[in-house]
């Protein structure tokens, strides 16, 4: 028994299938969406952008590295985790680093890591919070713990004059609580922060 | 304190999966039941020549889905090696071939195991017109199939189990689209993005530069979750924050993952005539579901191993937002339905943690499993625990009122069978064959030692069991794993396909019995404990070995 009229063949009916929903699924969905999403929702559509003095600083939902040209963190930024994304939060290279966990290089990592920030901010290396010595699994994570933005008020204090009452409060200013009060963890987007960070006057 | 947040968050989800049950579980049983077409409908079976009233046997049900799914096969294929010419596709390349098949078998097959990174390797329109099409119609062939299987079961000496071009138009008009339409809008509110633009280059606030991409994600990242496809817009997949900006919209795309292959249950209680039958199922795979989750979150938040020792917590290839437990939910309702979707880095998971998902995607699929793969795969453990229980008691099985005989259980005993010789047959001749082996310890493995050999045994068993996800360190995109994993999954994906088809033909052409005293009932917790142990007893048999080999000893050693 075919289903066809007429016995059309199974592979003509297929390819017409094909076609017609390519063009339903493949074309007119995805622009309804994108005209939906430019006309209603353009900021998210857009990617959140942030803006200061009227240019684009980058997207609150991507990290960012706050590094000189040589890959050394720049002090008087607060600092993102580490990034496995290209050099360090290269948005065209979205990538956690895979390392399992008895991965020799991983473990190097983690200890070079936990050296560098003791020293940088002047703290016992086991005061470190945990995501500051792990890469997030996209390498645009653009948040930090609560903890490690709290830890890095000293240096960033010191290092911009400010008052460290003043940093700190700038930091529980921008901590955000758990979505709904109970889904995933607290966060501080740090390119916001860092926003704040460079409107504050001494 | 925060394991009350977790226990909240599984809550959250299971009072919206419960909501959902009866409603979509009974509006589906009606799409697929109903004799009445859409206007649109009409016009489109008028266009592609098909009479909507005619039904057909098992046989002609098959060929349209191999035809369908052929044809699918090279148009994907086509589009990724016309890539530089069509337009939106940011001056990238055309696909080069063994990537190509191995990503047009992948999209087809329902799996989406991704050999390549999007970012750089997939421009726009291959995605919305490839990739994102299969995403919507693999997904409607999945729940097709399942349909035609409970025909089977409701039908009496019949010759005919529906018509699958009905069957494919009604699952993506009535049912995938339209979600996807309102899912869309809802991710496009947390933050996700829909645009053509491109990358961006901006300076960041330090003074460095950054490119961010663009992309129509919103569109495709539903109906990735929905038709539990898996494969991301972007190279992290669900934890790229242009996906999965924040922890509801995690959450979401759980519930997304997980309401059509939870509903299913429903659909098939109608069918048949019997809600409770479809609890019965509905409990196996829940149970299974809660039971993996607490495993894999105890295991991650032990934090054993001594990476994730030193670092003080096993959050390596996780996100802030997300932490521990929105990264391990979403891990398993991945790897538990044939999603394959990632939020979180299963390769750098802890040794045992990492088990779990391999350990989900072995047992079949089936807790809740794929949009209709898991309804079908629980059936055929069904039919095997109707046997084993009638071995125990001497009387010859039935299941809702159909005979088990010999060619119902040489079919359902060849469903088993096939997954788990694609996986370890897989993984033993990608070290067996010396040139090969070669090629896979010097290029593809990324983590030296134990954890190597569970990376290769991760992609054969993801791709075997059209999950898709992956121990992504893995370099997959070699002529030997492009073309092994490509066999691989469209091996897993339509052998187990011609056999279910060929089971509800047979059951349909049955006549039913009337349930006696002697027959085992179904619908009690007696069945359900017995499907369970049938489950996990069969994957655990196959399996065991090879994960002795893999994570058991990475994680004990």
């Amino acid at each position: 028994m075919s289903s066809s009229r007429s016995g059309i063949p199974h592979y003509w009916v297929a390819l017409r299938a094909m076609l017609v929903l390519t063009v339903v699924l493949g074309v007119a969905y995805p622009l309804i969406i994108t005209g939906i999403g430019q006309l209603a929702l353009p900021a998210q559509a857009n990617g959140s952008t942030e803006t200061v003095d009227g240019g684009t600083v980058g997207s609150a939902l991507i990290g960012q590295s706050s590094s000189d040209a040589d890959g050394n963190p720049l002090p008087e930024w607060f600092q993102p985790r580490p990034s496995a994304a290209g050099e360090g939060y290269d948005g065209g290279a979205s990538s956690g680093s895979n390392y399992g966990p008895e991965n020799t290089d991983l473990i190097a990592a983690i200890e070079e890591r936990k050296a560098q920030i003791a020293e940088f901010n002047s703290v016992n290396p086991d005061d470190i919070p945990v995501d500051a010595l792990t890469a997030s699994a996209s390498g645009l994570d653009p948040h930090i713990s609560p903890e490690y933005a709290l830890l890095q008020v000293k240096r960033i204090a010191a290092e911009r004059n400010l008052a460290v009452e003043d940093v700190r409060a700038l930091v529980e200013s921008h901590i955000q609580a758990r979505e709904l009060g109970y889904l995933g963890e607290p966060t501080v987007n740090v390119l916001q922060l860092n926003i704040a960070l460079k409107a504050l006057k001494a | 304190m925060d394991v009350f947040f977790a226990v909240l968050q599984v809550a959250t989800l299971a009072l919206i999966l419960t909501l959902l049950y009866r409603p979509l579980g009974d509006y589906m049983a009606r799409i697929y039941t109903s004799s009445k077409d859409l206007k649109a409908e009409r016009g489109f079976y008028r266009v592609i020549g098909v009479d909507s009233r005619v039904e057909q046997t098992w046989q002609s049900y098959l060929r349209g889905v191999l035809a369908f799914s052929v044809v699918g096969l090279l148009f994907v294929y086509l589009l990724q090696r016309i890539q530089a010419v069509l337009p939106y596709s940011l001056g990238l390349p055309a696909v080069p071939e063994g990537l190509s098949f191995n990503t047009a078998a992948s999209f087809v097959a329902n799996t989406n195991w991704q050999s390549y990174s999007p970012d750089v390797t997939m421009g726009y329109t291959v995605q919305i017109a490839g990739l994102a099409v299969q995403n919507f119609v693999s997904a409607a062939v999945g729940i097709a199939i399942a349909i035609a299987l409970v025909r089977g079961f409701t039908r009496r000496e019949s010759t005919t189990i529906g018509n699958f071009w009905v069957d494919l138009t009604r699952g993506i008009l009535r049912l995938l689209l339209p979600l996807s339409m309102v899912g869309a809008v809802v991710l496009l509110v947390g933050g996700v993005i829909q645009n053509f633009n491109g990358f961006t280059e901006i300076t960041t606030l330090s003074g460095g530069l950054q490119n961010l991409p663009g992309g129509p994600v919103a569109s495709q990242e539903v109906i990735k979750n929905l038709g539990t496809n898996g494969g991301g817009f972007f190279n992290a997949n669900a934890s790229h924050p242009f996906e999965n900006p924040n922890a509801w919209t995690s959450l979401f795309q759980n519930v997304l993952m997980l309401m059509i292959p939870f509903s299913l249950p429903r659909t098939f209680g109608r069918m048949v005539g019997n809600h409770k039958q479809g609890y019965a199922i509905l409990a196996v795979m829940g149970t299974i579901f809660v039971a993996s989750l607490t495993f894999l979150t105890l295991f991650e938040l032990n934090g054993a191993g001594t990476a994730p020792e030193l670092a003080g917590g096993a959050m390596e290839g996780k996100e802030q937002r997300f932490g521990i437990f929105a990264s391990t939910l979403f891990g398993s309702t991945s790897t538990l339905t044939s999603t394959g979707a990632v939020n979180s880095m299963h390769d750098s998971y802890t040794s045992l943690g990492g088990m779990m998902p391999m350990l989900n995607m072995m047992l079949g699929e089936v807790a809740p499993g794929g949009v209709g793969s898991g309804l079908y795969g629980m059936l055929v453990l069904a039919i095997i625990a109707v046997f084993v229980g009638g071995l125990l008691v001497g009387r010859t099985p039935e299941y809702l009122g159909k005979k088990i005989g010999p060619k119902e259980i040489k079919l359902a005993s060849l469903y088993i069978l096939v997954t788990p010789t694609i996986v370890l047959l897989g993984t033993a001749l990608s070290f067996a064959i010396p040139a090969v082996r070669a090629d896979v310890e010097s290029t593809s493995i990324w983590n030296p030692g134990i954890h190597g050999l569970s990376e290769v045994l991760y992609a054969f068993t993801s791709a075997a069991n059209n999950n898709g996800s992956a121990f992504a360190g893995l370099t997959a995109n070699t002529p030997w794993f492009n073309t092994a994993l490509g066999v691989a999954m469209l091996l897993g994906r339509f052998i187990p396909i011609v056999l279910v088809l060929a089971l509800a033909g047979s059951l349909a052409a049955q006549d039913k019995v009337p349930a006696t005293a002697g027959t085992l009932p179904t619908h009690r917790p007696q069945f359900v404990g017995l499907l369970i142990g049938v489950t996990i007893i069969i994957t655990a048999l196959t399996y065991f070995p090879v994960l002795a080999l893999g994570p058991l000893a990475e994680g004990l050693q």
